[in-house]
């Protein structure tokens, strides 16, 4: 006997009542909150991140239609090639020389804005432009300012009398100076990040603990060591381990400047395997090359927030 | 021991006189309490005291020597914050040597001073903790021990009670004081609480808007206030102001009762009335409210004409049977020797006693 109006307000209370226990069900609620970004890692990360996995272990290239396993022969050939040896060895050390004059650099710069001066927000721009401006544009800045004939930085040292006249270094030409370069670079580009980290970690220090170790006696050099240090430590590791992952996933710096030239000199394990298996077609081996980083990156990672783990204090 | 103090110390935050013109002296051993309001400066002063802050203008001075360009650690102050400010990630032992190491003081002279300044605090068997595994009273046992293990000139204190519950409080207070006497070091201590004030203090400043109002001993900073700030800030509740004409006639809550208590009373002790033969001070009151709090009832009421209608409060002993019906007309007095007269323009004293 009900009528269609008393029929629909009951069933628009029930769909209210439903959409009122959704929000109340934590449960159901956390679920499709969380959907979203597990969606994201499985399709942008777990799936190539398999299909990587998959191709090491095959014998895909660009042009082939159908694929065999063939076990572990890419893996095989790719500890055979001197080339990736060489680009291990570069890796390493492009990722720690860079981090940890990043590290050194951040905690300088962080310490300096933590200073009330006049233009200070200013500073914090400049210091945070890198890391806003298009990497690519950056780079391309870079690859003039190292331009072995349009140098600014030649021009500049001649003028000054700094350099002999004609002297012109090939930055990116020759093996030791083009390793240099894209360190350089790299740093350049990674220590806003750091920065804006450790600024974070100065500045949640209690200023009073600060000025109990200044009436305690201790000057600025006791005061770095013995307080602050240890005190941000948890934080600068933080920092060194992203910059780190960072810097050995990456390729772009390598690739603008260098392309891994001269001999291979500033070749890294990301640019290898960008030229092997995109530019060079051989889809198997360049996923070789790239998951040989992945434990090694899983044991830095675990390693890093391990001691953070035990640094932290409050 | 040691004397310390400001002459004629300005601090200026963009413009505002946080600190205006302060010259106070703690002489040798003397425990001062700096006392006010937030914002009163109290903690300025003692910052720069301390060389944490600057002076725009005027001086600090230790033992007669300007120490005003010094940094803090040339000062050989000790100072005790407000949230101890222990070093987090450094143990007990480590926390309480740490101005000795600063030191470069020797190993087995750093043991033993440190074993002596945990077992005067009763906390030697804490050495070893964190600050973290402290509860708060520990906290501020080892912020205490850090500052007396290298025989400063002068403690510094700063509302080092304020983070301990009520009941704790009270018994740190006793201990702080005893530690202090055994001491015999020249002590500052900030708070804006008076009855830590008055319990701690040989005597007080009482500040206000940078400025000084009065220092005295508590006892005098009670009876005999230098102006109405002083009068109304010390006392819980607070002394009564009445205006009359061109004076302000000040008393305590105490020292106004019902008439009929003056009368009962013949020997006069706390009473008002007939105590010296002279007549108390007839004040015709309308009882507002009457409020129990265990040892004491406070009765609350207007004045009535002749005089300016005027909140009042008077502070009874629970034993004196006093009832009033809401809105009921009483007569109270007041003993003259109790009454304080205050200008009314400019708030200090008239009748003299009351000393800066």
């Amino acid at each position: 006997m009900t009528t269609a109006p008393a029929r629909l307000r009951f069933l628009e209370t029930g769909l209210k009542g439903a959409a009122a226990r959704l929000a109340d069900s934590e449960r159901w609620l956390g679920a499709l909150l969380i959907a979203p970004a597990i969606i994201y890692i499985a399709a942008l990360v777990g799936f190539p991140f398999l299909l990587a996995i998959f191709y090491s272990l095959s014998n895909a290239t660009v042009g082939t239609t159908s694929v065999s396993f063939v076990g572990l022969d890419n893996y095989r050939a790719v500890m055979e090639s001197p080339t990736f040896w060489v680009a291990l060895k570069n890796t390493l050390i492009f990722a720690i020389v860079s981090q940890v004059v990043v590290v050194v650099l951040a905690k300088i710069l962080a310490m300096l804005l933590l200073k009330e001066f006049r233009g200070r927000w200013l500073v914090r721009l400049l210091i945070l432009l890198p890391w806003v401006a298009p990497i690519s544009l950056g780079a391309i800045g870079w690859l003039w300012i190292l331009d072995s004939i349009y140098s600014v930085v030649n021009w500049t040292a001649q003028a000054l009398g700094l350099f002999a006249p004609g002297t012109r270094p090939i930055y990116l030409g020759r093996p030791d100076l083009a390793m240099g370069a894209i360190i350089v670079v790299h740093v350049w580009r990674t220590l806003p990040l750091a920065t804006i980290i450790v600024l974070a970690g100065l500045s949640s220090i209690p200023s009073d603990i600060i000025e109990a170790a200044e009436i305690d006696g201790a000057g600025f050099w006791r005061r770095l060591f013995q307080i602050t240090l240890p005190l941000v430590m948890p934080i600068l590791l933080v920092a060194l381990l992203f910059g780190l992952v960072f810097t050995v996933v990456d390729m772009i710096v390598v690739y603008v400047l260098t392309r891994g030239g001269p001999f291979d000199s500033t070749q890294v394990l990301a640019s290898l395997a960008y030229f092997t298996g995109i530019e060079g077609g051989d889809l198997a081996e360049g996923a070789a090359i790239a998951l040989f980083l992945f434990p090694l990156l899983v044991v830095i990672a675990i390693l890093f927030l391990r001691i953070a783990r035990r640094a932290e204090v409050t | 021991m040691s004397t310390v103090g400001t002459r004629d110390i300005t601090k200026l935050f963009d413009r505002v006189r946080a600190v205006d013109s302060i010259s106070l002296t703690a002489r040798e051993g003397e425990f001062l309490v700096l006392l006010g309001p937030s914002g009163c400066g109290k903690t300025t002063l003692m910052r720069m005291i301390a060389g944490l802050e600057t002076p725009s203008a005027g001086d600090v001075l230790i033992d007669g020597a300007v120490v005003t360009d010094l940094p803090p650690r040339a000062r050989n102050v000790a100072m005790v914050f407000q949230s101890y400010a222990l070093y987090p990630h450094l143990s007990v032992e480590r926390n309480i040597s740490f101005p000795l190491r600063a030191q470069g003081m020797d190993k087995a002279e750093i043991r033993k001073r440190v074993e002596w300044a945990a077992g005067m605090f009763g906390i030697a068997r804490l050495l070893d903790r964190k600050p973290r595994q402290l509860s708060g009273g520990e906290r501020q046992r080892v912020a205490l021990a850090r500052a007396v293990v290298r025989e400063p000139v002068v403690f510094l204190l700063d509302e080092p009670l304020s983070n301990l519950d009520a009941k704790l409080r009270t018994s740190a207070r006793d201990e702080l004081k005893e530690f202090q006497r055994r001491l015999g070091t020249t002590t500052i201590y900030v708070t804006h609480d008076q009855v830590e004030a008055m319990g701690l203090g040989d005597r007080i400043a009482v500040l206000d808007q940078g400025r000084v109002r009065q220092v005295s001993t508590p006892s005098e900073i009670y009876h005999e206030p230098a102006d109405t700030f002083v009068a109304t800030f010390i006392g819980a509740p607070p002394m009564n102001l009445v205006e009359q004409d061109d004076t302000i006639l000040g008393f305590r809550p105490e020292h106004f009762l019902p008439l009929e208590m003056g009368e009962i009373d013949a020997n006069g002790r706390g009473t008002a009335g007939a105590a010296g033969g002279e007549p108390g001070m007839r004040l015709p009151v309308r009882v507002t409210r009457i409020e129990y709090l265990g040892a004491d009832q406070l009765v609350y009421a207007v004045l009535e004409p002749p005089f300016p209608e005027t909140h009042v409060i008077s502070r009874l002993p629970w034993m004196v049977p006093f009832t009033a019906a809401q809105g009921e007309r009483r007569d109270f007095v007041v003993r003259p020797v109790d009454l304080k007269r205050f200008d009314a323009r400019t708030g200090l004293r008239i009748d003299g006693s009351g000393r800066r």
